[in-house]
């Protein structure tokens, strides 16, 4: 009698553990299978240089669901979240420096040293963007509606967020409807003159997307990274990975299981309706419900067979736009660099991001979009062992470097060639900014985009599962018509970053997948 | 003594001119007011070289609403399209790409750039069909306003969800794509060959200030698609002695129907006298009284320059100022000795009666448009070709020929110097890229007119030289075109209305606009 | 402007008409003779040899070919073994017709499949994620179809190598006559005894040239498509985009068919492999299909009467038309006759068509609208079980 679950996760990602986790509160049976030997996928911490405890795919929980966080007790697994002053630190190519923090009337005053225009328009941008944020928010844990069949009840839902939108007041209610389709650069142009501002709150538009600043759709993710609120910065002590823990902690608490270094070779389907799932070395196992955290390409194309999927569906999912443009460089350092125009060391304990201007990073989108690595690399910084000395040697730090616009497909080479001239041009870059800093280099890991679609199983090393553009959210995420987790495999549902909201380490996929589950099952 | 009129419509471009021919057909006494010594604004046809007549800014028509040209009986005033039915795409390497009348014919030479893409062409248009279906309905109404709780409003918005709701879910999810998706991505579901993608792409950036791969460029490529929808109707084509015979077609219709049209005759200002527009004075000092005040020109223009903004709320002014009128296409006339000769397909034939396109690869478009966003004109620009006289001859003199070459990308602000020093470089790109693949063609150029957006600008008065009078993004569709709470065609100030190409539904020959914002007016008065 | 098929410097100084059809952009020849009679009967007395190069070609071919033939089409595939040829439709995820064609197992792992449409894109979909490849081989193979009660001791004396007495109805045979390689298919779109010669496109006039010498002894005649729309409605055989309209081209639902709707329901095995479309079919069948193919014999003496109103002898166009007519029951439209024609060979006006299920019963009556002398009349149609015209030697 082979083992029988209510329900198998595929994947030990932070999505496929809070929806492990829900389903077991909820008194499911629950199995989770993981291909690497630790937990958290993309959001683990790992020791890539001993002593030293690299953050792999995400530094911050900014976005983290509060729900989440109250609903599976997260603090009393072992959840502990740390929020810093600073939410970001910009070094400038002429020496200066832009700090932004989490209180407005501080960054005022560094923005004043750029222009008085945009210090004293910053206050009344920050209250635009939490209204239009907190907007955002209130879709964050709704399955999308139904449009073809207009279910009632989830309508009604979806009614409320159409109330919140309309309670922001008629002309908030058009700002939202105007912005969210909008260039991110129009948007930040409508506001502010200084480029050092802009491109240092610009670049949150293109995160984990292949579009400049310029393409429509960045204000949308702009909004969806300042969720938390703008610039936020909040870390899980002790690493991003000790979110998965407490997950994993909550989901075994609850009856859950967790087998590690468990690959899961296919989702077995007998006659349109999933069973269970089959592991690479041969065994089965049978589940009422197979829930994917995969990405929807490898969901469906790796561990379903496209043969089994009507042909108009693996279409849509065939063009799902990936276009994963993330690579890391840790480097394991010897001691705290010190930036130009950096004061305190307080400075460098959250975001450092060079990205002096919108047409920095509209050039080095540029290059990306013809295959190439930017010439002039817009970087997203941390050295997290500042705040949270644990995570490197005493004395020692640890710098992980985010390099957006690397693109997966190289047209003229391949990242088998470029990784270590990659990481030799990001310190080169780190070093305009941080003069010396190569002499603290003990060691260092580049993760390129193909690294991560090989080791960590994102398709085309797309760090959220799919670009989010407006063509690939809310109701278009994954694919139109399949947003509500449910799949056209009867009992096949997906719970990560594929699905809504989407990317980041937010939860809400997992935590919405797992009650669309609960639903179907309690009828 | 000013004279007085029921409406006055300030600008004869052809949304002014249908606002004035459905005001004159329901009887209020009407006069247009245009500032050039012709009627057509956009839409003319000058004889800029002796014996060379052009239809100097726009040059194709597609989305000429059939209902405005059967209630304005535009065939009877001299209203005939005629048939422009084939693109041709050369290439640098010396192949073409020819897509016409004959399906096949057609799918064949699809097929020689990818099977599968031929495999594709036929889905690809059927779904295009039914997108342009399903949008049809948009052109026709008024859009209601989300905010208004006026039951207008309200059963507008039930009635638009029920119209898209109940498309079939194939339909709905795609027009959802193309709402929110980049042209090229959006051709890319289909197809894989260079110049099939780079050419249908193409129609998503024409007046907009986007790359083909920028997000919200396949709505664009879709308004191009509109006119295919009335099939029978030729919608799209060159209208016979140019583009301006068709805003004479309309301002015969107008004046059969009693309005007066006067040329050479700028508008200073409207005339406002407690919250109320009570008419217009002239540059020259000259005034005119009327209850209703219709300007045709653009947002900037209606909001800010025609009357005083410090009379309008402040937000709808900060709106305006917002309001995206970014020019970035140019227009290159050309005077021929003799046709051009394609490298691809030498001597005379049928694919010079259809459009040319040079746009080889969505790398090629998008590479000029990198040029344009820094500030810069494309180097190697994205050119929309026709020979209209090779489709009307009366346009040339016997045996020569006029050439109209739309140009993308030509920011209005440039970087560096001024378009009064570019524009002849700025031309020469244009002639350069074109000569790739005609290789006669700077023998046979006789003249050659450059225009600018700048010159767009500074001759017709477009701000920007913007030929949407705004860019068709989706932060600017609909209910929020030109500003949110103004897309009804009305103003704050009473009795003045709006009903250009700023206005929904937008721009091109189209006319929805202009009649529109006369039903409108009809309904308050 | 259509281009010449491999066979054109062979049909075009034989069509003293100069009458082409413009097929799937193809000069098409309607018929070479000033009428299109002796070639009808030629297909039904002697044997007829037509162009048929137009048609689409695709091969599929890999380990995984029959999977993904299984998976396309509505029969059984797997019940194809080499050499055998299966006539099927394949439809949407909606159970709807796309297109109908045959599906030829050249090999344990390659099936060749006509289509009328270019259908490229979609098999290749249907492939995906099979270890097999789809190949348009259309143009590279050109076709010809002998027809006629004659037609095997024609090819017998060209194809002398390969036993055509072996060769069942619905098989085939691949061989090489001098250097010409051939597939032979014991298929057709006449309902009579004949095959279809499938050639590499630069082998094919000599081969037309081959069975033109053998043929004349026979009395072979080159036949256009008037003749042979004549012959497929008496053989009940469908044509797209005239009998239904492909799905993939279908602009309302309404328009779309079912297999059961084609009286296709014999073609669908929908206990057999997973092929695209099987669960609506399945749906379908459950509920019952609200239209029904039907095959009608509309009484000569009842257009005669109504012609007699006139005062006219009857008269019916000699050409089969693919100009649908409503059909009526009790006054109320109940459905259309899609292609009609008069049967030479049977002496009677026959048309396929579609009506609602409920009036598709071999035996009911209809009335069949007629225009005679402008006026729209009606006569007395019976459904009757197709195909009208099936001679023995079809299978013999």
């Amino acid at each position: 009698m082979a083992d029988q679950y209510d329900a198998i996760i595929i994947g030990a990602g932070h999505n496929g553990l809070t929806a492990a986790a829900t389903l077991a509160m909820a008194g499911l049976h629950v199995l989770v299978v993981e291909a690497r030997d630790n937990l958290g996928g993309a959001a683990a911490t790992e020791e890539l240089f001993p002593g030293y405890r690299a953050n792999i795919g995400s530094e911050t929980v900014s976005l983290l669901q509060e729900e989440v966080i109250r609903a599976l007790f997260l603090k009393m697994h072992g959840l502990e979240l740390r929020e810093t002053p600073i939410g970001l630190f910009a070094p400038q190519p002429d020496g200066t420096a832009l700090t932004l923090w989490q209180d407005v009337t501080h960054s005022e005053a560094e923005i004043a040293f750029f222009s008085h225009h945009d210090a004293a328009r910053y206050p009344d941008f920050a209250a635009q963007v939490a209204t239009m944020a907190g907007a955002l928010q209130s879709m964050m844990l709704l399955a999308p509606p139904d449009l073809a069949e207009l279910d009632p009840s989830a309508l009604a839902k979806w009614g409320r967020v159409g109330w919140k939108v309309r309670r922001l007041g008629d002309r908030d209610m058009m700002a939202f409807m105007r912005l969210l389709p909008m260039p991110l650069k129009d948007y930040l142009d409508e506001w502010f003159e200084s480029d050092a501002l802009k491109g240092a709150l610009g670049a949150a538009g293109v995160t984990g997307t292949m579009l400049g600043p310029r393409g429509g759709g960045t204000t949308l993710q702009f909004l969806y990274q300042n969720l938390g609120g703008l610039n936020r910065y909040r870390t899980v002590a002790g690493g991003t990975g000790r979110l998965a823990e407490a997950l994993g902690s909550a989901a075994q608490a609850n009856g859950a299981e967790i087998r590690c270094g468990s690959p899961v070779a296919r989702i077995l389907v007998d006659d349109g309706r999933a069973t269970g799932v089959e592991l690479a070395g041969g065994a089965s196992i049978q589940a009422r419900a197979v829930v994917s955290g995969a990405d929807p390409k490898r969901t469906f194309l790796g561990l379903v067979g496209p043969t089994k999927l009507p042909p108009r569906f693996m279409r849509q999912v065939r063009n799902i736009l990936y276009r994963g443009s993330t690579a890391r460089v840790h480097f394991a350092l010897s001691a705290l660099p010190q930036f130009r125009g950096q004061a305190r060391e307080e400075q460098l304990s959250a975001a450092i991001r060079i990205s002096p201007s919108l047409d920095y990073l509209e050039r080095a989108y540029d290059d990306a979009k013809y295959g190439r690595i930017s010439e002039n690399l817009y970087l997203e910084a941390a050295i997290p062992s500042v705040a949270d000395p644990y995570l490197a040697p005493a004395g020692h730090h640890l710098l992980s470097v985010t390099v957006r616009y690397t693109p997966y497909r190289l047209r003229d080479s391949n990242w088998e060639e470029q990784r270590e001239p990659l990481g030799d041009r990001v310190l080169a870059t780190l070093a305009r900014y941080a003069p010396g800093i190569e002499q603290l280099v003990v060691d260092r890991h580049v993760l390129t985009p193909l690294d991560y679609e090989q080791r960590y199983g994102l398709t085309e090393g797309s760090i959220f599962h799919g670009q989010m553009g407006l063509d690939q959210m809310l109701v278009m995420r994954p694919v139109p018509g399949w947003s509500r987790y449910r799949t056209p495999i009867a009992n096949l549902y997906l719970c990560g970053a594929g699905a809504h909201p989407g990317g980041g380490v937010t939860g809400a996929p997992g935590y919405n997948a797992a009650r669309a589950i609960l639903r179907d099952i309690k009828g | 003594m000013a004279a007085q009129y029921d409406a006055i419509v300030i600008g004869g471009g052809h949304n002014g001119l249908v606002a004035a021919a459905y005001l004159a057909r329901a009887g209020k006494k009407v006069l247009v007011l245009e500032k050039r010594h012709l009627v057509g604004g956009a839409t003319v046809t000058e004889e800029v070289y002796p014996g060379f007549k052009f239809s100097v800014f726009s040059y194709v028509v597609s989305l000429l609403r059939p209902d405005i040209v059967r209630e304005l009986q535009l065939a009877r005033h001299g209203l005939t399209i005629l048939p422009l039915e084939s693109t041709l795409t050369p290439l640098p390497d010396g192949d073409y790409l020819y897509r016409g009348a004959d399906h096949w014919e057609t799918l064949r030479n699809v097929a020689r750039f990818s099977e599968r893409d031929a495999g594709a062409y036929d889905e690809y248009s059927r779904n295009m069909y039914f997108m342009a279906k399903a949008v049809k309905y948009i052109l026709g109404v008024r859009p209601p306003d989300p905010t208004r709780y006026h039951p207008r409003d309200l059963w507008g918005l039930v009635e638009m969800a029920r119209h898209f709701l109940g498309l079939p879910e194939d339909q709905l999810w795609l027009l959802a794509k193309l709402m929110t998706m980049s042209a090229a991505d959006f051709v890319e579901q289909w197809f894989e060959s260079e110049p099939l993608k780079a050419t249908l792409s193409a129609s998503g950036i024409i007046g907009t200030f986007l790359g083909p791969r920028s997000p919200g460029t396949a709505y664009v490529l879709l308004h191009h698609y509109m006119g295919e929808i009335d099939g029978a109707f030729r919608a799209w084509g060159f209208a016979r002695g140019g583009t301006g015979g068709i805003a004479e077609a309309i301002a015969s219709a107008a004046r059969a129907h009693g309005a007066a049209v006067r040329c050479d005759s700028p508008v200073a200002e409207v005339i406002v006298k407690d919250g109320r527009a009570t008419g217009v004075a002239l540059e020259n000092g000259d005034t005119f009284a009327a209850d209703i005040v219709v300007s045709s020109l653009d947002p900037r223009l209606t909001f800010l320059k025609l009357v005083d903004p410090a009379q309008l709320p402040g937000e709808l002014v900060a709106d305006i100022r917002k309001f995206n009128v970014r020019g970035s296409s140019g227009k290159v006339n050309l005077a021929l000795d003799a046709l051009p000769d394609l490298a691809a397909l030498p001597g005379p034939g049928r694919h010079l009666a259809g459009a040319i396109s040079f746009s080889p690869s969505v790398d090629y478009l998008e590479r000029a448009y990198d040029d344009a966003k820094y500030g810069d004109f494309s180097r190697q620009p994205y050119v929309d070709v026709i020979i209209p006289s090779v489709i009307d001859p009366g346009m040339a003199p016997p045996g020569k020929h006029v050439m109209s070459c739309f140009v993308q990308y030509a920011p209005y602000e440039l970087r560096e110097g001024t378009w009064e020093e570019k524009r002849e470089a700025f031309g020469d790109a244009v002639i350069d890229a074109l000569s790739t693949v005609m290789p006669n063609l700077k023998e046979v150029i006789l003249h050659r007119q450059v225009l600018t957006p700048l010159d767009i600008e500074q001759m017709i008065g477009i701000t920007q030289g913007n030929i949407f009078h705004g860019e068709l993004s989706l932060s600017q569709l609909f209910f929020l075109r030109p500003a949110p709470g103004y897309a009804g065609y009305r103003t704050p100030i009473r009795g003045y209305y709006q009903c250009g190409s700023g206005t929904h539904p937008g721009g091109g020959i189209m006319g929805a606009p202009g009649k529109l914002a006369a039903l409108e007016i009809l309904k308050d008065s | 402007m259509p281009i010449p098929t491999p066979l054109h410097a062979r049909t075009a100084p034989l069509n003293a008409n100069h009458e082409w059809r413009d097929w799937a952009g193809y000069l098409s020849a309607s018929l070479y003779e000033p009428s299109h009679e002796r070639e009808y009967y030629a297909i039904r007395n002697a044997a007829a040899l037509i162009d048929v190069s137009p048609l689409f070609k695709y091969e599929v071919s890999g380990p995984d070919a029959l999977r993904a033939v299984d998976r396309l089409i509505t029969r059984d595939a797997t019940k194809c073994r080499v050499g055998q040829v299966l006539y099927t439709p394949w439809c949407d995820e909606d159970g709807q017709v796309i297109d109908d064609g045959t599906v030829a197992r050249l090999a344990e792992d390659r099936f060749r499949i006509t289509a009328a449409d270019p259908n490229l894109r979609w098999f290749q979909d249907v492939a995906y994620g099979f270890d097999a490849q789809v190949e348009d081989v259309s143009t590279s193979l050109a076709a010809l179809s002998l027809q006629g009660p004659n037609s095997r001791e024609i090819l017998r004396a060209v194809a002398g190598g390969i036993d055509l007495d072996a060769l069942r109805y619905f098989h085939l045979a691949q061989g090489t006559v001098d250097t010409i390689p051939l597939t032979i298919t014991r298929t057709g779109y006449t309902g009579d005894l004949g095959y279809e010669l499938w050639v590499p496109a630069e082998y094919a006039v000599d081969l037309w040239d081959r069975l033109v010498d053998h043929g004349q002894a026979y009395g072979l005649l080159p036949v256009g498509m008037v003749a042979m729309d004549i012959a497929r409605i008496e053989a009940g055989l469908l044509l797209i985009e005239v009998d239904y309209k492909s799905s993939a081209h279908a602009q309302i639902e309404a328009q779309k068919s079912s297999p059961f709707e084609l009286g296709l329901g014999w073609a669908v095995a929908l206990d057999a492999g997973d092929f695209v479309g099987r669960d609506a079919l399945r749906a379908e069948k459950a509920r019952g299909s609200a239209w029904a193919f039907a095959g009608v014999e509309v009484s000569w003496t009842s257009i005669a009467k109504l012609y007699a109103e006139e005062d006219l002898p009857p008269q019916v166009a000699g050409r089969a038309s693919r100009q649908a007519i409503p059909v009526y029951r009790n006054g109320r439209q109940v459905g259309q006759l899609t292609s009609h024609t008069f049967s030479p060979i049977l002496k009677r006006y026959i048309g396929i068509g579609t009506v609602l299920a409920e009036h598709a019963a071999p035996g009911a009556t209809l009335d069949v609208e007629v225009t005679v002398e402008y006026r729209r009349k009606q006569a007395r149609g019976t459904i009757v079980p197709t195909p009208f015209y099936d001679p023995a030697h079809k299978r013999r």
